[in-house]
């Protein structure tokens, strides 16, 4: 009897040594101070932000290093000024498609397809629907500019996924598309 | 005479039968072409901005014409022209087209010239159909009756096994006391041998000196494996505040992985998408449509829509943000030491190599989990075996050649490059 308790004790420890293994849990570590940032890190969460988010978005009136003035507000009337005036900043030797095609399939051509036909793999799946065909639309490049910019109807903005020139890529990618159609 | 006609009345009203027979179906069939035209009209022309029984950028249309007509005692020719331009409706003064523009945040309606009178009747048609009573979603249940059976049986063979391995042990266990039993009863003499086991193996020396050397060398391989892992989090899968699935994502709708990540392109971090990117697609997909199981149903995948519409303060009714929201607070998995530098552009955007290389089966996990083990062994195999694509980099071929002449390689890999310098990743 005394031989049956002692194996019972054993099989016990061995199963709750195994069974620590928790995999929603993190690991222990050997020297945390080590491994935890004493700075801020990129998302992460302290008090002393305001919703304790390290992720802020930058102050109202200031322009980040690197970006412009976009002098456009997001209005029907604007979009229209933007569809007669606003122009492309790359000449002909900045335009490069093979960037503007590969920018293009990230983060158009999952609804709009990637030839342009409005085929995307969202839309043939039946999740998005209703999105044109860049043939049916009279689109320019202020206009392709602005609706990247802003979004437009249930379209929604991605002027934060790719920056002012990879959306300029972007557009001449389209306007080509669109001549290809 | 009379005879005469009588005589061709079975004839007749075979003809009669005949002429049923061919036009009914065919204008209930005509009936089902107009719907189905005018399912796929929708879908093109104003699905992005209007369905049937939800309010989008648009109102909700089902049954619109009837409802123009009660309420506002609107025709035809009206939806006509303001299908075909809307503002121009609007800008000749219609009390009503001023009215809903207004209503709908000014969001005018894209012109849609080009549609003729019958596709216009064709898209009514289908927007006058009845709402279709919901079906049973009986399928998915007896899916996972099936997977579930096998699950279970090999659980039934190892209890079995068990219970078996149990009773045998106890049948033992009673066998040797009859035995003492009946030998107790004959006065028979069960030998008793002087030494317990435990007695005699204290008393061997040498036995002793092999368990405790065996004893020892075990503890060292099993403490030895325990720090090993320390610090390790290979397998991690934390509960996250919302339940995203990459594999409906990336997977089934293979989203690519940088359009919501999109900053592992240019920058250090991959990027935890903020919610507006969310809202790129889920301002219109309010549901779940996909595969569902017994854990993952419809109704739970809906919840988790609602708990993103709270967060970034959507009323999914109305249409409209309301202002109010509050950070998701996602559990990162992935954690470098803080000693440890890693770039993700250079590897994304310099390297080109795919996320799955080190997170594996991204589009396979329903909850993501660490998939490689991010040690440092680990990051040195790779730069040792990959090659560096020097094609296309003019700017750099003279030194890539000289460096593949000094090593001796045609291609050379990170190595070569210097990957294996302590100060490129510790400093």
């Amino acid at each position: 009897m005394k031989s049956l308790i002692k194996i019972l004790i054993v099989a016990v420890m061995v199963v709750s040594v195994f069974s620590c293994k928790n995999d929603k849990v993190p690991n222990y570590q050997f020297f945390p101070q080590m491994y935890e940032s004493a700075g801020y890190e990129t998302y992460g969460g302290y008090e002393v932000f305001p919703g304790e988010q390290s992720a802020m978005i930058p102050a109202e009136g200031t322009i980040a290093r690197g970006h412009t003035l976009f002098e456009y507000v997001n209005t029907n009337e604007d979009y229209e000024r933007a569809k007669l005036e606003l122009m492309s900043p790359l000449d002909s030797t900045q335009i490069d498609l093979v960037k503007g095609k590969e920018l293009y399939d990230i983060y158009c051509g999952i609804c709009h397809g990637n030839k342009g036909n409005g085929q995307g793999n969202l839309v043939k799946r039946e999740k998005i629907l209703g999105i044109p065909n860049y043939v049916d639309r009279e689109i320019t490049e202020g206009s392709i500019y602005h609706t990247i910019y802003y979004g437009k109807n249930a379209m929604g903005s991605h002027a934060n996924q790719i920056n002012e020139e990879e959306r300029w890529q972007v557009v001449a990618y389209v306007l080509k598309l669109r001549e290809d159609l | 005479m009379q005879q005469v006609t009588n005589r061709n009345l079975t004839t007749r009203f075979l003809f009669l039968g005949l002429f049923f027979l061919i036009t009914i179906p065919a204008s209930l069939f005509a009936q089902d072409e107009d719907l189905v035209k005018g399912k796929a009209l929708f879908n093109t022309n104003c699905a992005a901005c209007h369905s049937l029984d939800k309010k989008l950028t648009g109102p909700a249309l089902r049954g619109v014409e009837a409802k123009l007509s009660d309420e506002q005692g609107l025709d035809r020719d009206w939806i006509y022209a303001w299908i075909r331009n809307s503002s121009a409706v609007i800008k000749s003064g219609d009390a009503y087209a001023v009215k809903i523009y207004a209503e709908y945040n000014n969001a005018a309606m894209t012109p849609l010239p080009q549609l003729s009178d019958e596709d216009i009747n064709n898209i009514l048609a289908y927007t006058a159909q009845e709402k279709a009573a919901p079906v049973a979603g009986s399928e998915a249940i007896t899916q996972t009756d099936e997977q579930s059976t096998s699950g279970i049986s090999k659980e039934l063979i190892l209890g079995a096994l068990a219970i078996l391995f149990l009773l045998l042990a106890f049948g033992l266990y009673l066998v040797n006391k009859t035995l003492r039993r009946i030998a107790f009863a004959n006065n028979i003499e069960v030998p008793v041998s002087e030494k317990t086991l435990w007695q005699a193996f204290v008393k061997n020396q040498f036995l002793i000196l092999v368990v405790s050397i065996f004893f020892l060398l075990a503890s060292a391989y099993f403490a030895f494996g325990y720090f090993m892992q320390l610090g390790i989090d290979q397998g991690y899968q934390p509960v996250q505040p919302i339940h995203f699935s990459h594999k409906i994502h990336a997977g089934d709708n293979k989203i690519d992985c940088k359009y919501c990540h999109s900053s592992a392109r240019v920058s250090k971090t991959s990027g935890i998408p903020s919610l507006n990117v969310c809202m790129n697609c889920h301002k219109s997909i309010f549901e779940y449509n996909g595969e569902t199981t017994a854990e993952y149903t419809k109704e739970y995948y809906d919840t988790e829509i609602n708990k993103l519409y709270a967060a970034v303060g959507w009323d999914d009714a109305e249409q409209q943000y309301t202002g109010e929201t509050q950070p998701v607070k996602w559990v990162r998995i992935h954690n470098l030491p803080d000693f440890v530098y890693y770039n993700h552009s250079q590897h994304v955007s310099v390297a080109g190599l795919e996320c799955q290389t080190c997170h594996g089966p991204i589009e396979e996990m329903e909850e993501v989990y660490q998939y490689s083990p991010l040690t440092m062994v680990w990051c040195l195999d790779c730069h040792k075996k990959t090659n560096i694509n020097t094609k296309g980099n003019e700017y750099y071929a003279k030194i890539h050649e000289q460096l593949s002449k000094n090593y001796g390689v045609d291609n050379f890999t990170v190595k070569e490059n210097g990957g294996l310098e302590c100060g490129k990743c510790h400093y």
